[in-house]
């Protein structure tokens, strides 16, 4: 018997051949990710300086007054500010319950055979491109909201009551209720989507013991599902509302474009986003484009609030 | 009686609830549909080969769409080589490398939240960026300031479903690599990522099928062009520009351009989204 080496409790290896590149491989991983965090950065610092002179001119004026008059150079954002949360509040107001039913609808009962086409089909609605909704909105949805809805709700408003106050505005079409029912639209896949997969996390185990002390689909989803997943869904909701936020294509082509408040539903106004597109590339001084360009932080600073709210909520659950 | 009523009650509310998520659906559905429908019926009316042969018009005079589409392509091209490459990379940091040490994980979780933010941002102000960046120091509008917004939409998504793809890899696989004496970055690439690599391509393909789409950053960086254009360091035509510009136009003819525009990108995302989709499904079933 022949004792055997005492070893050191570690093992030891030879470096392999190549691993000399081991750390620049290392450093130009990082430096990939290093180039995204230099972009984000590089955004809120450029929407900063650009948008600091309009910002330390107007002071709080650019967040309380609604005169934005490229002729006098006066350049007041509250317009388009109100405009972008009116219209995204909205969106989310329509397309959530939908959103929620159609979840539903394809984790409860939907049959089997039309479970993944009609998946799939909302989620194709996630990836038309949003100037295509744009001109759909403008050509096809515009008229025929104006047509079957405007005309009929304003001669319908009785004088004087707040229906009449709410359903202002000259029904061509365009202006905040349409391009918030767009918008709905279009944040509705996204929704929808996510709020499927969070319903398919609950175990099986824990629906088919509610169905089986004898409670019905709605109590199932009010009772076990929703409660299951409440803060996800919040998440996932946030995240639709972030979409709407900075949805700018299809929103510029309905929403009318005029910078005053929106007296009514049907009035046209603007968002910060359809604001830049319609403005900057044709900016008549440098307080224009820098007006333009602290909407856009503001604008950021909505979206990144509303998304550090969303991870916030998903948070953990994502990457642990 | 009264365990009658609540039964019925209850019932009613079950009804209720089936019916409204049914006409949800339904509601979805035929958005979906209405969308396709009048797409088909107003693009499919204005397409003819004179679509891919001419550049665009001037109002009221014969003309295609060849400069825009050749111009996208362009743009989304180098957009994508970009962002994959720089995706990539970022992903298998935030994959195989943050792991490896305290200060590297905290940087990882960082880089992770405002990749995430950068994903979601609104591309306008990701257009504001590049124009300040890339338009403003050279005093003109030009393709790579275009391909370069484009990029930066693309390289978060081609990001984030690397780091997901990577992360779905045994850890067998590594320690296979590391058993054959193999360097670590020799493992990533010839082990992980070509293991991956079918997921990577599906990244790559939803992240172009959003490119392809993306209207608001190119506004103010690529412009437009009137005429073909191969020089990247000019304004070049896009698709989604064109579609903006003639869609909001008085014009019959260049409304008539801006649908057939609507169709091609509509037809390419939803073709590329159905392909992504056929190659995961057969993924799986390997």
């Amino acid at each position: 018997m022949t004792a055997l080496p005492a070893t050191t409790g570690e093992t030891t290896r030879t470096r392999p051949a190549g691993a000399s590149f081991d750390p620049i491989f290392l450093g130009l991983c990082a430096a990939a990710a290093t180039l995204l965090l230099t972009a984000l950065a590089g955004i809120v610092v450029s929407l900063l300086i650009g948008g600091w002179p309009a910002l330390s001119h107007f002071k709080l004026a650019f967040f309380t007054s609604s005169e934005w008059d490229p002729v006098k150079d006066i350049y007041g954002g509250a317009g388009p500010i109100v405009g972008t949360l009116i219209t995204a509040l909205l969106s989310l107001v329509f397309a959530l319950p939908i959103a929620f039913g159609i979840a539903v609808f394809l984790v409860e009962f939907c049959p089997p055979l039309l479970r993944r086409p009609i998946g799939i089909a909302v989620e194709l609605l996630a990836g038309v491109p949003s100037i295509v909704y744009g001109m759909w909105g403008l050509f096809i949805f515009a008229p025929l909201f104006r047509d079957f809805v405007e005309f009929p709700l304003i001669t319908w408003a009785p004088p004087g009551s707040i229906w009449e106050k709410l359903f202002q505005g000259i029904p061509n079409g365009s202006g905040i209720l349409v391009a918030s029912i767009i918008l709905s639209v279009m944040i509705l896949p996204y929704i929808a989507a996510t709020l499927r997969e969070l319903f398919l996390t609950v175990p099986a185990k824990v629906r088919e013991s509610a169905y089986g002390v004898g409670c019905t689909t709605v109590e199932v989803v009010w009772s076990v599902t929703l409660p299951y997943v409440r803060r996800s869904a919040i998440g996932a909701v946030m995240l639709g509302l972030g979409r709407a936020l900075g949805e700018t294509m299809a929103v510029t082509f309905i929403i009318g474009n005029s910078h005053a408040f929106p007296k009514g539903l049907f009035d046209g106004g603007s968002t910060i986003a359809s604001t830049i597109a319609n403005e900057f590339a044709e900016a008549t001084s440098d307080m224009h484009t820098s007006a333009l360009i602290a909407l856009g932080f503001v604008l950021f600073v909505i979206t990144f609030a509303v998304l550090a709210i969303a991870r916030a909520f998903l948070g953990a659950s994502k990457h642990g | 009686m009264a365990v009658l009523d609540r039964r019925n009650r209850r019932q009613i509310a079950n009804t209720a609830f089936v019916t409204f998520s049914t006409t949800a659906a339904v509601i979805a559905i035929s958005a979906l549909t209405a969308i396709l429908y009048s797409l088909l019926v107003k693009g499919v009316s204005g397409l003819n080969l004179d679509i891919f042969l001419l550049s665009t018009p001037a109002p009221m005079s014969q003309g295609g769409l060849a400069n825009a589409i050749v111009g996208s392509l362009m743009l989304c091209g180098v957009a994508m080589v970009g962002a994959v490459i720089v995706g990539v990379l970022a992903g298998t940091f935030l994959a195989e490398y943050s792991g490896l040490s305290p200060a590297l994980n905290a940087y990882g979780s960082v880089v992770r939240f405002l990749n995430d933010v950068l994903l979601s941002a609104p591309s306008i102000l990701i257009g504001l960026f590049v124009y300040y960046i890339a338009v403003k120091p050279v005093h003109g509008f030009n393709g790579w300031a275009g391909a370069l917004a484009l990029g930066l939409i693309a390289a978060p998504v081609v990001t984030r479903t690397t780091e997901d793809v990577l992360k779905l890899q045994a850890k067998q696989l590594r320690e296979s690599g590391v058993a054959l004496g193999a360097p670590m970055w020799v493992t990533i690439q010839k082990v992980l990522w070509r293991a991956s690599s079918g997921g990577i391509l599906t990244g790559a393909l939803l992240a172009f099928a959003r490119i392809s789409g993306e209207t608001a950053p190119l506004l103010f960086t690529s412009l437009g062009n009137q005429f073909m254009n191969f020089d990247m360091s000019k304004p070049i035509s896009n698709l989604p520009a064109v579609i903006f510009q003639f869609g909001l136009s008085a014009y019959d003819d260049w409304q008539r351009l801006a649908w057939v525009g609507a169709l091609l990108i509509a037809f390419a995302v939803l073709s590329i989204n159905i392909l992504v989709r056929v190659l995961s499904q057969e993924q799986k079933r390997s």
